[in-house]
């Protein structure tokens, strides 16, 4: 809530400013993210990486994708002026813009301050200065930012009919010039061979490629603009029955893409996606903890880690095997014991904390799990547990004669453990026990006054959320193949926590979601390095700001959100009549 | 009604906050299927007296007996397994949670559905879900918030949050419920409402009632017996007559200039 006051606050304030404060915020916002780009060191980064070959790089298309942003920015924040006016203000925003960068060209071309920010090298101001001397250099960057801010401001005020194609098409080309590599190692079939080689090369995407995309963009969303109603008028005319079927036939579709994608994508989408799975199942987990009995747990990579320690003890033929039977289990006969470890391992853990309330909850929790991995690690527990050296040669699962040891499909046992998993959160989630947890997360002493025993219902969520974990961590043993104290860090709790909260806390597809952004995404932008921390860090703070419920929020903080708000304007409306 | 056997004693018992003695030494006698009534100037220490017998927190001294058996040494939870049910002063609904699933709260101790019969779906937890939803809805009709099940706490109007507690607790089939003063904020004919739904629970439903009340008219209409605290002390009890009369209960309101509510 607090969240969405502010953001209007913003809003509000926007409104009395006056024409060139505006103006002159939207050309800081704009510059200001270019220079930062350039001091952080992505610009030197990113003008490496053709999006287009030999034309474009992603370093040009940051510059231009920003200033076009605030070009587009200043037209809808100055609802008063007429549109060529609007038009007219992109232009100086985008001029502003270009003045934060000639600075920035001036400085680099005058002082050496390499010594203070080691990203701005002559390499970096050859590339800004397009080649030409530092002060046409600039003339030049402040035209053409003029320009490019002319044109968002433009798009921006064009009708809709040219808007939404030309942004679709232009996003498109984008994303396949940006994922050129990942596309190309999806596309290894002779079949697809022509395709490929028209669209890529191993540099990148070919122009013919970036404007057949471009033109495909625009085409399929020009035609969704013009015909989308009618499209969907059609469809509604039809009779119930036959509008299930059709709805059924594309989920039936959209599955089946869902399924083959890795297989016929390769195996690295396959890592990715099965990583993705493993957060997905922690997430649901931990989401029974936090979500739905608000107890906020950030030790919860060590029933994670419990899951894979259990498998490894069981199944692994090293010196730290434990031998139940006469062999070593195979992985099967070992998930039990691994999820009633965890299962163990979350009582032991909720008892400590039964009497911690809020916001102490999670540095207890962070402690408890911190101090489960410091035991591994310890001396004391090594002969056991192999401490550092951690514990090696995990089998992989078999099934019958068939192997599991390509990461697809170690993907497809992550997706039907995933799946059952969301089905017992859903049936846990709308039965007595899920109901006691909402009431101890809203009111803890009103609920035990109902009769509900705190003790039971907390370490049941600390317990079942835990199972989920360990399944996940049971997975991951086999995915590595050995495993290790530090594969277990409190991040690892984070970034659980993170991902549940930007799907949205409490809501189940939000945690497929928010895995997706969260660590999905960061997977695929693997080749820029630390950098795409940067990106999550951004992520995270843009996502708060604007969908402060997650990307996916569960019905029941919908509602909330929705009574808030309307809250909030009563609120205002009184508050308005008294001033 | 007064001669009815003992649901709730309690013995010399003694609460204090650091040096503040917010009851001190006080003896309560609770009969079966009798409305009783505790009243006091602001701060006397009535909603005290229903936080000891819940146990929020631990006694200094003195011991409560729920029928004969001692529940000073129980968990909240116990004591609600017991039989006792209680609303609040301000009301404290699951206000994010809807109407239904409010009272389905109210029934967990009397719900048998374990989670796994709820993952698993068995046939017997789907049948007392089925069966709990029923009457839950039933409490809903029988409280006057027909129709309203599926409506956020939070969303309900003052005067249906109040009911919906007290349908929460009854969901709890209790032997005694607590009400802590559920006629405040309403006006004149929705008290009179009031007086007559809790007489109801009490000649229906045969539920013990222990009250707090500020409005006079209310407690002097339906009381079977009163009994008057200041400063965490009984000062008088009896039926609504004898305190009405009572000079020390007269004294106790004049500081409070509460005298105008007595007449
Ligand atoms: N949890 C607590 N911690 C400290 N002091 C408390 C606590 N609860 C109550 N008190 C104090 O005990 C005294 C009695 O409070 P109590 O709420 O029982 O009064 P009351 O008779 O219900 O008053 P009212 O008519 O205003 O509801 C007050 O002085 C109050 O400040
Ligand atoms: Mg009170």
């Amino acid at each position: 809530m607090s969240f969405e006051i502010i953001a209007s606050s913003f809003q509000h304030k926007d409104i009395e400013q006056s024409q060139l404060r505006r103006t002159l915020k939207c050309g800081a916002i704009g510059g200001g993210t270019v220079v930062a780009l350039c001091v952080f060191g992505l610009i030197n980064q990113f003008m490496e990486r053709w999006i287009i070959e030999n034309l474009l790089s992603l370093a040009h298309a940051a510059f231009i994708g920003i200033t076009l942003t605030v070009g587009a920015l200043i037209a809808i924040r100055s609802p008063k002026l007429s549109p060529a006016a609007r038009i007219f203000q992109g232009f100086l925003v985008g001029m502003v813009s270009g003045v934060f960068l000639s600075i920035l060209i001036l400085i680099m071309a005058t002082f050496d301050i390499r010594n203070m920010f080691v990203s701005l090298s002559p390499k970096l101001l050859m590339f800004l200065s397009y080649g030409f001397d530092p002060y046409t250099a600039c003339a030049v960057t402040i035209i053409v930012g003029g320009v490019l801010g002319l044109i968002g401001a433009a798009i921006r005020e064009s009708p809709p009919w040219l808007r939404k194609p030309l942004i679709t098409g232009l996003a498109t080309a984008f994303f396949i010039g940006l994922f050129a590599e990942l596309l190309q190692l999806a596309m290894q079939y002779e079949t697809v061979d022509p395709i490929r080689d028209y669209m890529f090369t191993w540099e990148g995407q070919t122009l013919t490629g970036a404007i057949t995309m471009f033109v495909l963009g625009f085409v399929l969303s020009l035609f969704w603009v013009m015909r989308g109603k009618q499209v969907m008028a059609n469809h509604r005319a039809k009779s119930h029955a036959s509008q299930r079927s059709i709805r059924y036939f594309l989920y039936a579709i959209a599955i089946v893409l869902f399924l083959l994608f890795p297989m016929a994508a390769g195996s690295f989408f396959g890592q990715v996606l099965m990583l993705v799975g493993l957060y997905v199942l922690m997430g649901m987990g931990l989401n029974l903890e936090v979500g739905l009995a608000g107890l906020l747990d950030l030790g919860f990579v060590a029933f994670f880690a419990t899951g894979a320690y259990t498998i490894a003890l069981f199944t692994a033929d090293n010196e730290h095997l434990i031998l139940l039977i006469d062999r070593p289990l195979t992985w099967w006969e070992a998930l039990p014991l691994a999820m009633f470890a965890s299962l163990m391992m979350g009582l032991a853990f909720g008892i400590p904390v039964l009497k911690v309330r809020g916001d102490y909850l999670a540095v207890a929790t962070m402690g408890l799990g911190e101090i489960i991995r410091v035991v591994v690690l310890s001396d004391m527990a090594s002969p056991l547990l192999g401490g550092s050296q951690g514990l090696l040669h995990i089998p992989r699962p078999w099934i019958g004669d068939f192997e599991l040891n390509d990461p697809i499909h170690l993907f497809y046992l992550t997706l039907i453990s995933s799946i059952i998993a969301a089905y017992f959160a859903w049936a846990l989630e709308n039965s007595r026990l899920g109901r006691a947890w909402m009431a101890i997360r809203e009111d803890e002493d009103v609920g035990q006054a109902l009769g509900i025993n705190l003790v039971n219902v907390k370490l049941l969520a600390y317990g079942l959320g835990a199972w989920f974990a360990g399944l996940a961590g049971a997975i991951f043993a086999v995915m590595l193949g050995s495993i290790f104290p530090h594969s277990f860090q409190l991040l690892i709790s984070i970034n659980i926590l993170a991902l549940i909260i930007v799907g949205g806390i409490g809501s189940l597809p939000g945690v497929v979601v928010g895995a997706l952004m969260l660590i999905g995404t960061p997977e695929l932008l693997r080749e820029f390095g630390e950098y795409r921390f940067l990106a999550y860090g951004f992520v995270l703070i843009v996502m708060m700001r604007v969908k402060p419920l997650g990307l996916w929020p569960s019905a029941v903080r919908k509602r909330e959100l929705a009574a808030a708000a309307e809250a909030e304007a009563q609120m205002r409306a009184t508050s308005g009549q008294k001033a | 009604m007064t001669t009815g056997q003992t649901l709730l004693k309690t013995n010399a018992l003694t609460k204090r906050f650091g040096g503040l003695v917010a009851i001190d030494a006080l003896d309560l006698d609770v009969k079966e299927r009798s409305i009783h009534s505790i009243i006091g100037p602001n701060g006397a220490g009535k909603t005290t007296v229903f936080n000891c017998i819940m146990n929020f927190f631990p006694i200094e001294g003195g011991e409560i007996r729920l029928s004969e058996e001692r529940i000073d040494n129980m968990t909240p939870d116990r004591v609600a397994f017991r039989g006792v049910g209680r609303t609040y002063q301000n009301i404290r609904l699951f206000k994010n949670m809807s109407s239904i699933e409010n009272i389905l709260v109210g029934m967990h101790m009397h719900l048998k559905s374990r989670w796994w019969g709820a993952v698993l779906r068995s046939r017997h937890s789907r049948a007392d879900e089925k069966k709990a939803v029923e009457e839950a809805t039933r409490l809903l009709q029988y409280v006057g918030l027909r129709g309203k099940g599926d409506v956020l706490a939070r969303n309900l109007p003052y005067g249906d949050q109040r009911k919906l507690e007290i349908a929460r607790a009854l969901a709890m089939k209790p032997k005694l419920l607590m009400l802590d003063e559920p006629t405040a904020g309403m006006n004149p004919s929705e008290s009179l409402e009031m007086v007559g739904f809790i007489r109801g629970l009490r000649d229906q439903l045969g539920i013990t009632i222990l009250l707090i009340e500020h409005h006079m008219p209310v407690v002097m209409g339906m009381s079977d017996t009163v009994t008057v605290l200041d400063h965490g002390t009984k000062i008088s009890e009896g039926p609504p007559d004898h305190v009405k009369r009572d000079k020390k209960v007269i004294e106790a309101y004049l500081g409070q200039s509460g005298v105008g509510h007595m007449a």
